[in-house]
């Protein structure tokens, strides 16, 4: 099989999950959007004095971009999350379906509001006089005259609503909610272009049909046809249905993976997944997460698992300052999380992913560098390329005051970018992953770090304080532990990294397995 | 009874009159028509008897009780009103638009379909444009279904702002007549704008004459047609049998004196 189309094959068997919650986030966003809509599209249409400002909030949110938004979403709900913890003793998921599902409302406000209030605000004068003139009550008057007249131009207006919602769901997968977008943001984080185009090929097709059957209801509000409203109305309903039948059942038992961000963490959730299926236990993901989030979200139960990094929890979680020795590090980062947060720390998969600063060999040879102390005796004339993280973090505070670097340009990329920059020379420098298998690909070396100012890195499997004690959990996954080497790591980085001959992070898992499996069965 | 005391509008706060220091009484049974030029206060005044606008200052009463002690929509659903400009609702057939205050006020569905036919009958349309939508009708044809949904719920007053304006001569001739007829039998209270002088005087017992915003005359058309004091009313009422000498003249002549 060739490698676009396993590709292919992969994106269809995820597709009856994603569209499943795409099609749910999207339909609870419009409907919600819809009822809070019509209430104040009648109280600015009723009170002038409030119609301006009513107007002017939807059109504030829309100016916000919608990726914005729902991250924006996730801090409010963590703060009222804990409040009502603090309050009542019960508290909500910040993350996934809610913070995407109140982002996508907003959004979904201000055609129909506008198109509304245009619509009931121009009827005819003489129509709405009549209907006064007649003996309607102000309520009579919106039910029978005014709203039905309004509703050909409404409907415009959630038409327009859904295919704009339908399209930043899309953006709801780095806030943990699965929707088509997974297949955009994994895809985009492993250059698998045919995972990208297939996400934007069936989000834009979901926004069509969902766009011609509103349509279909919008000409029969118009043209008065009872049969074109009641088609439109069983075909969405049929549809919601049929989308939202693969969410109901079972999911609930499943044990929910996460995964950050970049192609490792993809394999990994797969990995997991995979074994955890071998045992009999289903399972969902939750992907592309900020690595901040992925944290927050085990330790408040909406993930069962992840893997995270010593380095990284120390540092950003411990808030520690220190670089002490990796089993120093992994001791009390054990203990630290399991009496603050509960969480277990199961062990070490086996390999490292440091941050370590890496080089083109040959322009290293020519520059004569090969510890970072040689670097930052040069760093004035080079360019640093790193990924959009590492300069906010301690690690570069680290390596800044052991080294003293200063350079002469740095810029940010995404991971994948980042590699190429260093290979076109766009970047001298950057910031690379131990365990990247591109390192030995594009011919890197990594410099050596003789003042310790890096810290170790690594890959820890943790699980959720609900989860801790879990037995099925802890037997499934007891034979990942200490059995993943950086070599077999760096090939499954590699085969989903590469330019060509890429294949999917499920199929990289698959094939990491069964070489960690024969590596066990013959020493 | 309709019972008007100084009343009073201004739609810019009190620069322009709309309607200034009007008083008339129309009693229980009466035809009184309003004629006057356009801009006049015709409508207004209508309006402000069953409160589609709220005179500044002044006094209004039906059968004796203030307008203001009575729900503006219950006022309403008591009182025809046909308006200039028709507004028929778009959306629904000529039955509905017939039967919406019957509705509104709750009769069965059956009553509501007998009365529809009813009037149908009454304002001289054919009975299967019960099911047309207001779209498929010419304007006169509109003028009618307005003047039945204003008598369907069978008030006792009327208030007629040109019902039959859009009517060509003969249906408008017989649907003043028609309705005259009604309106005695019925013992209907009806205050009519109308342009037509002509009209006035045939139909009602009694005609007002509104100019900016004031009553310029007030009596039987038999009294303000006898050389009235005032020479613009004079001019208006006299308009009738000027036009009436012009035929004459360009039967007798073959041409008419302009
Ligand atoms: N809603 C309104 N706002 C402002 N001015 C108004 C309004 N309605 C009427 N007017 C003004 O009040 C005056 C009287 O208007 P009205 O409609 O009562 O005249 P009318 O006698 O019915 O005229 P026509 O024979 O043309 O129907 C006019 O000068 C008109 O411009
Ligand atoms: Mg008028």
């Amino acid at each position: 099989m060739t490698s676009e189309a396993s590709a292919w094959t992969a994106a269809w068997r995820l597709l009856p999950e994603y569209v499943s919650e795409h099609v749910v986030l999207s339909a609870c966003a419009l409907a919600l959007g819809l009822l809070i809509s019509l209430p104040l599209t009648v109280l600015a249409v009723r009170c002038p004095r409030v119609r301006w400002p009513v107007l002017a909030f939807a059109s504030v949110i829309q100016t916000i971009p919608s990726l914005a938004l729902l991250a924006l979403f996730y801090p409010l709900l963590l703060a009222l999350s804990a409040l009502t913890q603090k309050l009542w003793g019960t508290s909500f998921s910040a993350l996934g379906f809610l913070p995407s599902l109140l982002a996508l409302t907003l959004y979904s406000m201000l055609p129909i509001i506008r198109n509304g209030v245009t619509a009931i605000v121009n009827l005819p004068a003489p129509i709405v006089e009549a209907a006064r003139g007649v003996g309607m009550t102000d309520a009579q008057r919106l039910w029978r005259i005014e709203l039905p007249l309004a509703t050909p131009m409404l409907m415009a207006g959630v038409r327009t609503a859904a295919v704009w919602v339908i399209g930043a769901a899309t953006l709801s997968t780095p806030v943990g909610q699965t929707s088509l977008g997974n297949y955009i943001f994994s895809g985009l984080q492993v250059e698998n272009w045919v995972s990208v185009l297939f996400g934007c090929l069936a989000a834009a097709l979901l926004a069509l049909i969902v766009d011609q059957l509103l349509g279909l209801i919008e000409s029969g509000t118009a043209r008065r046809s009872p049969l074109r409203i009641v088609l439109g109305v069983s075909i969405l309903v049929v549809g919601f249905a049929f989308a939202a039948l693969p969410r109901i059942g079972g999911s609930a038992t499943a044990y929910v993976i996460g995964a950050k961000n970049f192609s490792e963490q993809y394999i990994l959730a797969d990995l997991i997944a995979q074994r955890l299926g071998q045992a009999g236990h289903a399972s969902t993901q939750k992907t592309g997460l900020g690595s901040v989030i992925a944290f927050r979200a085990l330790s408040r139960d909406e993930l069962d698992v992840y893997v995270d990094y010593s380095g990284t929890l120390w540092a950003n979680v411990m808030r520690r300052t220190d670089t002490p020795a990796r089993e120093v590090v992994l001791k009390e980062l054990t203990v630290w999380l399991e009496r603050e947060h509960g969480i277990a720390l199961l062990g070490s998969l086996g390999f490292e992913n440091a941050y370590a600063l890496a080089m083109r060999r040959d322009r290293a040879e020519a520059l004569g560098i090969r510890t970072i102390d040689d670097l930052a005796r040069q760093a004035g004339a080079l360019q640093m390329g790193s990924d959009l993280e590492f300069f906010e973090r301690p690690e570069w505070q680290a390596l800044q005051t052991a080294y003293g670097l200063t350079f002469a340009g740095r810029r940010q990329f995404q991971p994948t970018f980042m590699y190429k920059a260093v290979r076109d020379g766009e970047v001298d420098v950057i910031s690379a992953f131990s365990s990247d298998g591109r390192i030995a690909a594009d011919n890197l070396i990594v410099l050596e770090d003789p003042r310790q100012a890096i810290l170790p890195y690594d890959a820890v499997v943790l699980l959720s304080p609900r989860r801790a004690k879990d037995p099925a959990l802890h037997h499934a996954l007891a034979s990942l532990i200490g059995a993943v080497d950086i070599e077999s790591m760096r090939e499954a980085n590699l085969e989903v990294d590469r330019e060509v001959g890429k294949i999917p992070p499920a199929e990289a898992a698959t094939r990491l397995d069964s070489r960690l499996r024969n590596a066990t069965l013959s020493p | 009874m309709i019972t008007l005391n100084g009343v009073t509008k201004s739609f810019d706060g009190g620069t322009a009159f709309a309607v200034r220091n009007v008083s008339f009484e129309v009693p229980a049974g009466a035809f009184v028509a309003i004629v006057g030029g356009s801009g006049s206060g015709k409508t207004t005044t209508l309006k402000t008897i069953n409160r589609l606008i709220d005179a500044d200052s002044g006094s209004i009463a039906i059968e004796g009780t203030p307008i203001q002690a009575i729900e503006p929509h219950a006022l309403r659903r008591r009182i025809g009103y046909v308006f200039q400009g028709i507004g028929l609702f778009p959306h629904m057939n000529v039955a509905a638009n017939i039967g919406i205050t019957p509705q509104l006020l709750g009769w069965r569905t059956e009553e509501i379909r007998a009365r529809t036919i009813e009037l149908l009958d009454l304002v001289d349309l054919p009975r299967e444009f019960a099911t047309r939508m207001p779209s498929e009708l010419s304007g006169g044809q509109r003028q009618r279904v307005g003047v039945a949904r204003a008598l369907a719920a069978r008030p006792s007053i009327m208030l007629m702002d040109e019902p039959f304006g859009a009517l060509d001569p003969l249906t408008r001739d017989a649907l003043g007549v028609n309705y005259r007829r009604l309106h005695d039998r019925m013992k209907l209270t009806t205050l009519m704008v109308t342009h037509d002088v002509l009209e006035a005087v045939l139909l009602a017992d009694r005609i007002l004459v509104m100019r900016a915003g004031e009553i310029a005359a007030d009596g039987p058309p038999r009294e303000l047609l006898n050389d009235h004091p005032d020479i613009e009313v004079r001019t208006l009422m006299d308009m009738p049998r000027r036009q009436s000498t012009r035929v004459q003249s360009l039967l007798e002549n073959g041409a008419t004196h302009r």
